[in-house]
């Protein structure tokens, strides 16, 4: 039996979670929040917007910083998490702080993506 | 630091270490073409007194506004200035003051801003403003990329009626961007923004009330100019708009050469996210006592690099200290008045020129207005010239664009009527 959720990395620490197949949930890794440090906002997309794999649709803000959030998928948003623009803090909740889901177009697109092992050595090698 | 000049021996001794015989062959890279023939010609040195001397011979050809009866307009205004408003300007806590990023020794700067920011967002009617911008024409620049940033559109419809000088402008910050457009006429599902002035670069003022639903209904941003800040003193601020952008040169400031002005940028709250520049913000410290900080940089050039709202990393902090005392001066009655008297000197000018036979092209006007000459009015200039008389902006044909303020004296306007008729 295949589960419906899997969970991937991005190098740009975004995480994936898939949803019934077609659907890519997209938040940022704890490695992310920590950088950034307190959140303070967050810059959503609109529903219905497209986007080319590796654009940014978001942006994040903290007190020291501003940072992109680039789609791991090409493809329509489907879903926006408008709670985001009340409590940006809130992104740093595991279960509710997925910023977008976006309508997978090109599965081939999730093969370059990292599994949670991977994901975790590869954050040790940033150091 | 002391300016120590260096001797012939130091300079042999560089040149000789990085292997030119003399100073010009640093040059040589440059085309000769681009080259100054008349920098060759150039003493190699002169006394204090001679230099002096020179530049006084230099500001002597120029006419200055106080010298002689003045009513040239056209985006800058030739307002009085209280001696009070120099003598505060001129504390060394204010003049020197740099780049307020540390609040704990900054107060009285950022407090200036902040009530610049209150004084501005209240005269237009907006919801937020910014610590200021180089001037109003690049203001309206960077009005015309916020609306592109907030529509995701390319096209930029200009009224007829904005000054030629914003719309130069506005040409050179958009050649570089991907497919912008400057365009005329209405706005449609492609417009970013619509950019209006008043009162208008005639003089006529307008309100954009009624304009602001067509611009909805296509999703495009209204932003209204201002290029005279005193008119707001009388007329209703264009709450209407989504983003006002302009010139308050008029209050503090003087015209010089066109230079250092005053931008001013205010908007709706909802964009304060996609707003260029510097802001201001009020706050408590760990004590609870208020205070104020610069706050949002996270949009700025600084921090975000080449995805900042804008390339401006800093305010006209001067100039907005300037307008920020001249405008406490005046107090809002005061502010009201001056509008006022404005007002009344622009209206016994045109009463003059009516009398005289001349027909004024407005219906309504502020300060400033377009009379019908019987020359051209290029030619008028040049005669009112030779009379001591800055005689307004020429436009196309007959038609001379001229400013009468608080400056202006009824004999100087006899003076004008007399020249022209």
């Amino acid at each position: 039996m295949t589960p419906n959720i899997i969970e991937q990395y991005t190098k740009d620490h975004e995480w994936v979670k898939i949803e019934n197949g077609d659907t890519a949930v997209v938040g940022i890794t704890e490695y992310a929040q920590h950088a950034l440090g307190d959140l303070v906002y967050v810059e959503l997309p609109k529903l219905g917007a497209q986007y080319k794999k590796g654009a940014y649709f978001a942006v994040v803000e903290s007190v020291k910083t501003a940072a992109e959030v680039y789609t791991p998928v090409s493809g329509e948003v489907v879903a926006v998490n408008d709670a985001l623009a009340q409590d940006a803090e809130l992104l740093k909740d595991t279960a509710n702080g997925w910023i977008v889901k976006i309508k997978i177009t090109d599965q081939a697109e999730l093969d370059g993506l990292m599994d949670k092992a991977q994901y975790d050595e590869f954050v040790k090698t940033l150091g | 630091m002391r300016y120590l000049p260096l001797t012939k021996n130091n300079r042999a001794e560089m040149l000789k270490v990085i292997g030119v015989s003399n100073v010009d062959e640093l040059f040589k890279d440059v085309p000769a073409q681009a080259m100054r023939k008349e920098l060759a010609d150039l003493p190699p040195f002169k006394s204090e007194l001679d230099v002096e001397r020179s530049m006084q011979a230099y500001a002597s050809k120029n006419r200055a506004a106080g010298a002689g009866p003045f009513f040239l307009g056209a985006g800058i205004y030739n307002h009085h200035i209280p001696a009070s408003v120099d003598y505060i300007i001129q504390r060394s806590e204010f003049l020197t003051a740099y780049t307020p990023y540390q609040p704990e020794i900054a107060q009285g700067t950022l407090q200036v801003i902040f009530e610049f920011q209150s004084m501005i967002a209240q005269l237009t009617g907006q919801d937020i403003a910014n610590a200021s911008m180089y001037d109003g024409a690049t203001s309206t620049a960077e009005a015309a990329l916020m609306a592109m940033r907030l529509t995701g559109r390319k096209k930029i419809v200009l009224g007829t009626a904005l000054n030629p000088q914003y719309r130069d402008v506005l040409k050179s910050y958009l050649w570089n961007f991907d497919d912008a457009e400057l365009a005329e006429g209405m706005p449609d599902d492609q417009t970013a923004c619509v950019i209006v002035q008043s009162p208008d670069f005639f003089g006529t003022p307008h309100s954009y009330a009624d304009f602001k639903a067509q611009c909805d209904a296509v999703g495009a941003k209204l932003v209204v100019v201002i290029t005279e800040i005193v008119s707001l003193g009388m007329l209703p601020p264009p709450a209407e708009a989504d983003i006002v952008c302009g010139e308050a040169q008029s209050i503090g400031l003087p015209m010089s050469f066109g230079g250092p002005h005053l931008g001013f940028f205010a908007c709706k709250e909802e964009y304060l996210r996609q707003m260029p520049g510097r802001l201001c913000g009020q706050t408590n410290d760990v004590d609870a006592k208020p205070g104020f900080v610069l706050t949002l940089s996270t949009r700025e050039q600084h921090i975000r690099r080449e995805k900042a709202t804008s390339n401006i990393c800093t305010n006209q902090g001067l100039c907005a200290l300037a307008f920020t005392v001249h405008m406490a001066l005046l107090g809002e009655s005061g502010f009201k008045n001056l509008a006022q008297l404005n007002h009344e000197r622009a209206c016994a000018l045109a009463d003059a020129l009516e009398a005289a036979g001349f027909e004024i092209e407005n219906k309504n006007f502020f300060n400033e207005f377009v009379v019908n000459l019987k020359i051209p009015a290029a030619d008028a200039i040049k005669k009112m010239t030779q009379k001591n008389i800055i005689g307004g902006y020429a436009l196309d044909g007959n038609r001379l664009l001229l400013c009468a303020t608080e400056m202006t004296k009824d004999e100087d306007i006899a003076s004008l009527v007399e020249v022209l008729s």
